[in-house]
């Protein structure tokens, strides 16, 4: 039995190779991350083969940088996690399959992670969770919104019927010229410009917590090839402004719907599009001014990616209530939680 | 020494451990399942019958392709990570020479073991025995089953096929040039018995970080995208963050 509760974790769902050392479910002793994003932009967007071929070329490398930064060997360890879904399916292969070698060479039990809740857990490194506890997930793959009425379940209350939100970053980044991942670029250019489009706010006043994004992206993509055909350039700033204000306003006034609906005790904000500093600031507007009694926590910047430290975070939990994986886990790349009753 | 060995390169999964060029235990599926759920279990399973613990391990040999992209990526994932984290030696062997194995070392016929690559193509080397030893005459390759048969169709010896012939293969041609023969399905069926002899005396990799599968294709996107921008030459698009 190990001293110390050290779990090596594994992620490598999408684009992003990691490995990472976690003491006690919230100490980061090393997090690994290599990133293909320079490969993929030369396809403007992910290519599935491409990825898995990438995570192979890097595995080992980041299973030894991680345990040589944290300063501990295979002894010490108390369990491996890794990453089994949502994802590419054969990005998450190489991370299942090294994850379970690992495990299965040291006799360490392993623990599955579901993805989301692994980006959820990115806030642990912030501040202890209180439960019920309400989360909004946006990331490049799901939206969506999880009531949580204790640890360790999960039910989803709210979802996109279409395009994540980063899915729409990514696309009406494409029009305007803008690489994968577009997020970073469209956010700075949004804080320079004006919401002079107004383009539609799906679902906005619909009595459920779902989103859409798909009318969005294509009322944004009309607006700027109309223009292009009168000859006209629009602003680039003002269009990026108010795409993002559109996105903000209904990811803001669903998760504050929710809030209503779900007495909670926390927000958690976690994914890739956490990041967005237009959506950051619009819920800390928010929540002081409609729910001031509920906590908020937001995942730290460097960890709103893919990382596996937040996937080591929510494993240290996952081991606490049981979870173990057999040797024939597999990647299950449409992984989701639950859709709560209605 | 004690070896373990992987196969997942197509349809059959197989595993064996090999102690000193002893077959100890060997498991075969050819059920075209889920090579990522059964491999685990199945070393995990062999181990424990031949009383191993994985510190025992002193080498693993892999079929490190061509085949399935998917098949030969569980199998080099497993036997990379295996022989970094048990810090053992790992030998690379051609999915194809382990293939060419099942021909007995007496006959010199030119050996050509192949696996279906869809739409029409295949990939395919040429072996052959000399002195007891397996030479590899023609290296892997990916190549239109038509070429490959117009190609063996010119050799001036008898050529032997190994390898399952699918429907999809077989509607590429009509007759087999008269040279050239097709060996009973059975010879297709990768032995990692084979495969362990095979890798037992054979240098192991110097690193194993940059140890991947041979894909002997590189993917469509980068094709496509490698005609359009003549002489980029960046080697490494991935970094650490």
């Amino acid at each position: 039995m190990a001293e110390r509760n050290l779990i090596l974790a594994f992620e490598t769902s999408c684009d992003e190779t990691s490995v990472a050392v976690i003491e006690d479910g919230t100490k980061i002793l090393s997090n690994i991350v290599a990133t293909q994003i320079d490969s993929h932009q030369r396809f403007g967007g992910v290519v599935p083969e491409v990825a898995s071929r990438h995570h192979i070329e890097w595995i080992t490398r980041c299973i030894d940088q991680a345990l040589t930064e944290a300063g501990v060997d295979y002894p010490d360890l108390m369990a491996v996690a890794v990453t089994y879904g949502p994802g590419l399916v054969g990005s998450l292969l190489v991370g299942v399959t090294a994850a379970k070698v690992v495990a299965w060479a040291h006799h360490l039990p392993l623990i599955p992670v579901n993805h989301m809740a692994g980006h959820l857990y990115a806030a642990r490194f912030v501040g202890e969770f209180k439960y019920p506890q309400m989360a909004l997930l946006v990331s490049g793959g799901h939206t969506e919104l999880v009531y949580m009425p204790k640890e360790h379940e999960y039910e989803i209350v709210g979802e996109t019927r279409d395009d994540a939100a980063g899915e729409a970053y990514d696309k009406i980044g494409r029009v305007l010229g803008v690489n994968y991942p577009a997020g970073k670029t469209i956010d700075e250019w949004a804080a320079q410009g004006q919401d002079a489009f107004h383009f539609p706010r799906a679902m906005e006043k619909e009595d459920n917590l779902d989103f859409s994004f798909s009318g969005l992206k294509s009322a944004f993509i009309n607006t700027v090839h109309n223009a292009d055909q009168r000859g006209e350039e629009l602003n680039k700033y003002d269009l990026a402004a108010s795409f993002q204000q559109s996105v903000v306003d209904v990811l803001a006034e669903k998760t504050m719907r929710a809030l209503d609906q779900y007495p909670v005790k926390q927000l958690i904000l976690a994914g890739g599009v956490a990041a967005n500093h237009g959506l950051r600031d619009r819920l800390d507007h928010d929540m002081a001014k409609y729910h001031s009694n509920v906590t908020m926590l937001q995942a730290p910047l460097k960890l709103c990616g893919d990382n596996a430290a937040m996937i080591g975070a929510a494993a240290a939990v996952d081991y606490r209530h049981g979870d173990r994986a057999a040797w024939d886990l597999n990647a299950v790349p449409g992984l989701m939680f639950d859709r709560a009753k209605e | 020494m004690k070896v373990l060995a992987i196969d997942t390169s197509n349809h059959p999964m197989s595993v064996a451990l090999v102690e000193d060029e002893q077959l100890l235990a060997t498991t075969t599926l050819n059920m075209v399942r889920n090579h990522s759920i059964y491999l685990m279990p199945t070393i995990d399973n062999l181990f424990k019958l031949v009383q191993w613990t994985p510190a025992d391990l002193d080498r693993v040999v892999v079929a490190q392709g061509p085949g399935s992209y998917t098949g030969i990526r569980i199998a080099a994932t497993t036997a990379k990570t295996l022989a970094d984290t048990l810090k053992v030696a790992l030998v690379g062997v051609s999915s194809l020479e382990v293939v060419a194995r099942n021909v007995l070392p007496t006959s010199d016929q030119v050996i050509v073991p192949f696996f279906d690559a869809r739409r029409g193509n295949v990939f395919a080397g040429a072996y052959q025995w000399q002195d007891s030893r397996l030479v590899n005459l023609i290296e892997d390759q990916h190549l239109a089953m038509t070429t490959l048969l117009d190609q063996l169709g010119r050799v001036d010896r008898p050529v032997i096929l190994l390898g399952h012939l699918t429907k999809r293969i077989q509607d590429q041609f009509d007759d087999l040039p008269a040279n050239v023969s097709l060996a009973p399905r059975a010879y297709g069926i990768p032995s990692t018995y084979q495969l362990a002899l095979a890798g037992e005396d054979r240098p192991a990799v110097q690193a194993i970080d940059p140890f991947v599968p041979h894909y002997l294709r590189i993917t469509e996107a980068e094709a496509n995208w490698q005609k359009l921008h003549p002489g980029e030459n960046r080697q490494n698009y991935v970094r650490e963050v």
